[in-house]
């Protein structure tokens, strides 16, 4: 088994795609503690839903980037989403409900009409679960995604202290001055960034697990905001790196494998978090 | 000139207005209680003046050096905060955030601003333990030292003592007098007149069309009257 995995690295693609599966784990985890105490984790799925429509559209038109066209209507569905949550005709749990289950018929009805593709329910599977072999990924998808990951982190890290401030208390950020308004935009623009380039890797039905596991995993064990963002950081670049390992040797398919490691690290912080506790 | 002058001011929501004609002054080093039954318009007049809500009518003028952002604000509590993972420290050092303004990182200064005010509230002891282990008065001494960082001069408290038990409720007061007799002045929202009588120098009774006055116009007034009784 080792071996195999030995022979696999051996090709620079493999190498990539682990640097870039490393990555995107890395920066949905950064953005995932905010998700989940500002109650946005709903808006994450909602978005992954949207990218997968927009996907579609994408590759019914046969775009040879898909990312150019995903990545815009991804962030405009967030922003609109957003907005959506703050003026309230339509709630907003009740809007991403049907701006992501339109987006996921949508994306289905016209692949199913326009697919030029002989292998259909495998493009529909890819693009829900993620690759089947993380050695699908063109080199182009490594270079952007690494880029994109990049970006997100440094966004994170720049504002770090105004995201914390703003997801602990916005009232409080409003009446000192600082503009609530607009780093909540940034929130949900990176927000869709990261779906957008963590799809490639676990697909658009699985994105959440990424974002919101390793944040409540920390949460169980640490009490500063500080130590449970680098926790959950840690956690998920190791998670991500044991799944893949793990789906080249046993031949899973790795954006489920990814999931599976993560859900037992929850397990395992769980656990801590209650003896710890006592 | 007056800290907060507030003149003919009508607040509500959309063109929804809750009070009318609200006139009062706040003066350097008073500490104003703001009383009334639940949706008299007392939060919405809180949001009026931090600046998060327009006036619907009239205007709400700040005076004698106060800017905007220099306004230490305690908000009630959110859901969102009972399980937070933050430490105190951390939490008292996002009252710095109008002052770091667009600087990624806080320096030196608003970093020895925190603890004093960490030590001003006697909360230090705890600066690096989580806040959602703290009892519900600790938890409000915190966002009082944060509320600190934000503005030395007028802090606004929303129902500082909601949801404590009473002997950290009369910790609670006892704090807020202290900042004030250190020359902090305070706005505080409050249930709780008789609280307020003891401790404020002038009362706001929230109503539709509000009335402004000093202690003891109010307690001799027939409203503080009828007022007190009840409570």
């Amino acid at each position: 088994m080792s071996g195999s995995i030995a022979t696999y690295l051996e090709y620079p693609f493999v190498r990539y795609a682990l640097i870039v599966g490393m990555l995107i784990a890395l920066c949905s985890s950064l953005f995932g503690v905010t998700l989940v105490l500002k109650r946005f984790s709903f808006i994450g799925d909602g978005l992954s839903h949207v990218a997968f429509g927009a996907m579609a559209v994408a590759s019914v038109v046969n775009l040879t980037n898909q990312m150019i066209l995903v990545l815009p209507i991804t962030v405009g569905c967030a922003i609109l989403m957003l907005r959506a949550g703050q003026n309230s005709r339509i709630r907003g749990d009740a809007m991403v409900a049907m701006v992501s289950v339109g987006a996921l018929a949508f994306g289905y009805l016209i692949m199913n009409l326009f697919s030029t593709s002989t292998n259909l329910s495998g493009d529909v599977c890819t693009t829900l679960f993620g690759s089947t072999s993380i050695l699908t990924l063109t080199e182009q998808d490594v270079l952007l995604s690494a880029i994109l990951s990049l970006a997100v982190v440094a966004v994170f890290i720049i504002f770090y202290n105004k995201i914390f401030a703003v997801t602990f208390d916005e009232s409080f950020s409003k009446a000192t001055g600082t503009n609530a308004g607009a780093y909540n935009l940034l929130i949900a623009v990176v927000i869709s960034v990261v779906i957008v380039v963590a799809m490639q890797l676990v697909g658009s039905l699985l994105i959440s697990a990424l974002v919101v596991f390793p944040a409540l995993s920390a949460m169980r064990i640490f009490g500063s905001f500080k130590k449970v963002t680098v926790f959950s950081a840690v956690l998920s670049v190791s998670c991500a790196f044991a799944g893949m390992i793990i789906s080249m040797a046993a031949g899973t398919p790795v954006g489920a494998t990814i999931v599976m490691v993560d859900i037992a690290a929850f397990f395992i912080c769980f656990i801590i978090g209650v003896v710890g506790r006592r | 000139m007056a800290l907060i002058t507030v003149s003919g001011l009508s607040v509500g929501y959309d063109s929804n207005v809750i009070a009318n004609d609200i006139d009062f002054e706040v003066n350097k080093g008073d500490y104003l209680a703001v009383v009334g039954e639940n949706g008299s318009g007392k939060s919405t007049l809180m949001k009026t003046l931090l600046g998060l809500q327009h006036p619907l009518k009239g205007k709400v003028t700040l005076g004698d050096g106060l800017k905007k952002n220099e306004i230490g604000y305690l908000p009630q509590q959110t859901l969102v905060q009972k399980d937070f993972p933050a430490s105190v420290r951390e939490i008292v050092l996002s009252g710095c955030q109008s002052r770091a303004g667009l600087r990624p990182f806080y320096n030196a200064a608003e970093k020895k601003l925190a603890q004093e005010n960490m030590e001003r509230m006697n909360v230090e002891g705890f600066a690096g333990k989580c806040y959602r282990q703290l009892s519900g008065g600790q938890q409000q001494r915190v966002l009082l030292a944060r509320a600190l960082c934000a503005s030395r001069s007028l802090l606004l408290l929303d129902e500082p003592v909601s949801g404590l038990d009473p002997k950290a409720t009369a910790d609670m007061y006892d704090a807020i007098k202290r900042l004030n007799d250190e020359g902090v002045t305070i706005i505080m929202i409050s249930h709780d007149v008789s609280a307020a009588l003891r401790f404020a120098t002038h009362i706001l009774h929230m109503r539709n069309t509000p009335v402004f006055m000093t202690k003891d116009e109010y307690k001799n007034s027939d409203l503080g009257k009828c007022y007190l009784s009840v409570g």
